[in-house]
């Protein structure tokens, strides 16, 4: 399939849709960073994790709207408010979520997922109520238009460079929450041994539902930046869900290093088949490579050594 | 023989609840019900087969598959090959550029019929092929997770990606799958109509025929040893191991068996709906086939078949009535079952009418007194 092009072109193409891959392996991360924590973390399966994203996209979509009709002056940094009010957004229905449902069923996992599909109906139908059937889109502000050529045969689109940089900074911040602050050790306290964590004097309830606000919050800001790339419907976050499940469990689901490189390296096979092979054959074969590896190897790429 | 007595195999209750089911699809429905409502009962009733299954597997073995809709695709696409095949013989398809193959794959400029197809030219393989394809199927993915120890969630989601790839495979490769619209225009089998009202009544029949034949295996395979050792299992998986039973060999065969239920109840879908597509393979699909499961009750195998009408003929009465508010209902279903209903609507008969319905069939048949030794305290889901 080589013979095709030329050395040059291969280069380019590769460039490309490494890029292009980059792009996916943002959206990756974000959504799974939420995954990660929820399911990694907590061993619940949020199945409506989609519909929180997508609840972070019409957050942004929102506020696109209101900053175009109130003070359309400042319309160029509607997105740095609107970013923040996703977060905040899913991150509230998600504790709501954990309060009235959730915490139920912690010791029945299998259980979560039925509970979290029916809540991703809801929330489905509800959207499709609000919004519309249609997909919206949001106007991209004038500073994210346009591309940045790097040579005469590669050129990188700028809203992708900023996905990226959002992808970046949200694992940052994971990373510093999960592993430098104290709440971050208390979330890992519950998760090795829950009732001795609650025995030395932290709020195990607490703790569950602010790492499930967080998941929500995170899948909240990763929809807000998916309106840069793309457009929303009600139903766009099923879409993802199945690859972001995947994403988690390949990098062994405790581990926010091995999400990162799962993440990677599943957007990146995808994306450089997908130029030789066609989408649909080139997410088949990616997934397929995955579910072989994670029964030759269950525990994912990264596992994390706990004794129990 | 693994049972000494009747009763060991069915206790008074099962029996009444057989007994009660059977009246309500062989005679009830059928009377009155005209052939297209009927017709729809029948469909519903193929997803009751799926449903059957997964009360072996999750709620007896504890493993939830997402995966079902993958072995219920493949049993109806093997009966839909040898239908397809049937109605496109070259007489019938004259006007094609290669007359003799399927029209989809004519369409896609496919001049050969594709080796995978081939087979499917004879009944006998074909009705093979529903029942040992999907179980064969089940068998390796089942060999490769639970010989590795791997299951609850974990099993759980490999299994739906495995349908995700399933459904992007089989519209992807239109030429030889018919793609998203799937295999539609089947007409005869072995020159026998099969879209007049008559074939109708006669393949409802045959499918409530063949789910009380896989009603009645489960039934075996719930009372028998292997059934303790499933409840056991679910319970306290490494006590079983301990013990010296191979747990993974437990799971592979009632995940196989589910599976091989599925196939027949697709191939049943396929006979009575004259199509298959992949819509029925996927995640969402799949997923509703686990509700059907727990909306009946995941321990009761006459319940998941409840489950399986009840929730297929709400979606299409009030679904239908109000496409907007079916969605919110059913999302509510759902949450309501899990957090309420654990055991669903079987659980809701144990709670309020088991008592009161063995106490009148005491006093009309005489003190059961085998009743309480053998029937497993069905305690469910407890934590």
């Amino acid at each position: 399939m080589f013979s095709d092009f030329t050395t040059a072109e291969l280069g380019a193409i590769f460039a490309m849709q490494g890029f292009a891959g980059l792009i996916l392996f943002a959206v990756f991360v974000l959504m799974a960073l939420g995954l990660a924590i929820i399911f990694g973390q907590m061993k619940v399966i949020n199945m409506a994790h989609g519909e929180f994203m997508i609840l972070g996209a019409y957050v942004t979509y929102v506020t696109s709207n209101m900053f175009a009709s109130h003070i359309p002056d400042f319309f160029g940094y509607y997105f740095l408010v609107a970013i923040v009010l996703a977060f905040l957004a899913a991150g509230a229905l998600g504790a709501l979520v954990e309060w009235g449902m959730i915490r139920f069923l912690y010791k029945r996992p299998l259980d979560t997922l039925l509970a979290t599909w029916g809540l991703s109906l809801i929330l489905q139908q509800t959207y499709r109520s609000v919004f519309g059937a249609r997909e919206v889109g949001v106007v991209t502000p004038e500073w994210l238009d346009g591309s940045y050529r790097l040579t005469d045969m590669i050129e990188v689109p700028i809203n992708g460079m900023f996905v990226m940089a959002i992808a970046v900074m949200a694992t940052i911040a994971v990373a510093l929450l999960m592993y430098r602050s104290s709440w971050g050790k208390q979330v890992r306290a519950v998760v090795q041994n829950r009732p001795m964590a609650g025995a030395v004097g932290i709020n195990t309830a607490r703790v569950d539902r602010m790492t499930f606000a967080l998941g929500c919050g995170i899948a909240g800001i990763a929809g807000s930046a998916f309106t840069m790339i793309g457009s929303t419907g009600p139903t766009a976050g099923q879409a993802y869900i199945v690859d972001t499940f995947l994403v988690v469990v390949f990098g062994g689901a405790a581990s926010l290093m091995g999400t990162v490189a799962s993440a990677f390296t599943i957007s990146q096979s995808q994306s450089i088949l997908e130029f030789f092979m066609g989408g649909s054959m080139a997410k088949v074969l990616t997934l397929l490579t995955v579910v072989v590896i994670l029964m030759l190897r269950p525990q994912g790429l990264f596992t994390l050594k706990v004794r129990r | 023989m693994p049972f000494n007595t009747f009763k060991e195999y069915m206790s008074r209750q099962d029996v009444l609840a057989f007994a009660v089911l059977a009246l309500l699809l062989l005679v009830v429905f059928p009377l009155s019900l005209d052939i297209l409502r009927l017709n729809q009962v029948g469909k519903f009733l193929s997803f009751a087969f799926v449903a059957v299954g997964l009360v072996l597997c999750w709620g007896y073995g504890g493993i939830l598959s997402l995966g079902q809709g993958v072995f219920y695709g493949l049993g109806g696409y093997a009966m839909a090959m040898y239908l397809k095949l049937e109605a496109s013989s070259p007489e019938n398809t004259s006007i094609q550029s290669t007359p003799g193959i399927p029209d989809f794959m004519d369409w896609n400029r496919i001049t050969e019929l594709p080796w995978f197809w081939v087979p499917f030219n004879s009944l006998t393989v074909a009705l093979i092929a529903i029942v040992v394809v999907p179980a064969v199927f089940a068998y390796l993915i089942g060999f490769a997770m639970f010989k590795r120890r791997v299951s609850g969630v974990y099993f759980a989601i490999i299994t739906q990606s495995i349908a995700a790839i399933m459904t992007i495979l089989i519209i992807g490769q239109q030429g030889l799958t018919g793609g998203v619209n799937g295999i539609t225009d089947l007409r005869t089998l072995k020159g026998w109509e099969i879209n007049t009202d008559f074939a109708s009544y006669v393949f409802y029949f045959v499918c409530v025929a063949m789910l009380f034949v896989c009603l009645f295996i489960a039934q075996f395979i719930r009372m028998s040893k292997v059934g303790k050792i499933l409840i056991a299992m679910r319970g306290q998986e490494d006590r079983v191991r301990f013990s010296g039973y191979d747990i993974a060999n437990f799971k592979i065969f009632v995940f196989c068996v589910g599976a091989a239920f599925a196939g027949i109840g697709g191939a049943m879908f396929t006979l009575q709906e004259g199509f298959m597509s992949p819509s029925f393979v996927g995640i969402v699909p799949s997923i509703e086939m686990v509700i059907f499961c727990a909306v009946g009750g995941r321990l009761s195998l006459p319940g998941a078949v409840y489950g399986a009408l009840l929730v297929n003929i709400a979606k299409t009465t009030f679904g239908e009535a109000f496409p907007q508010l079916w969605l919110f209902a059913m999302g509510l279903i759902f949450i309501g079952v899990v957090l309420a209903l654990p055991n669903g609507v079987a659980g809701v008969y144990n709670t309020f009418f088991a008592r009161p319905v063995d106490a009148l069939m005491a006093r009309v048949l005489g003190r059961d007194k085998t009743r309480n030794t053998l029937t497993v305290p069905e305690q469910g889901v407890t934590s």
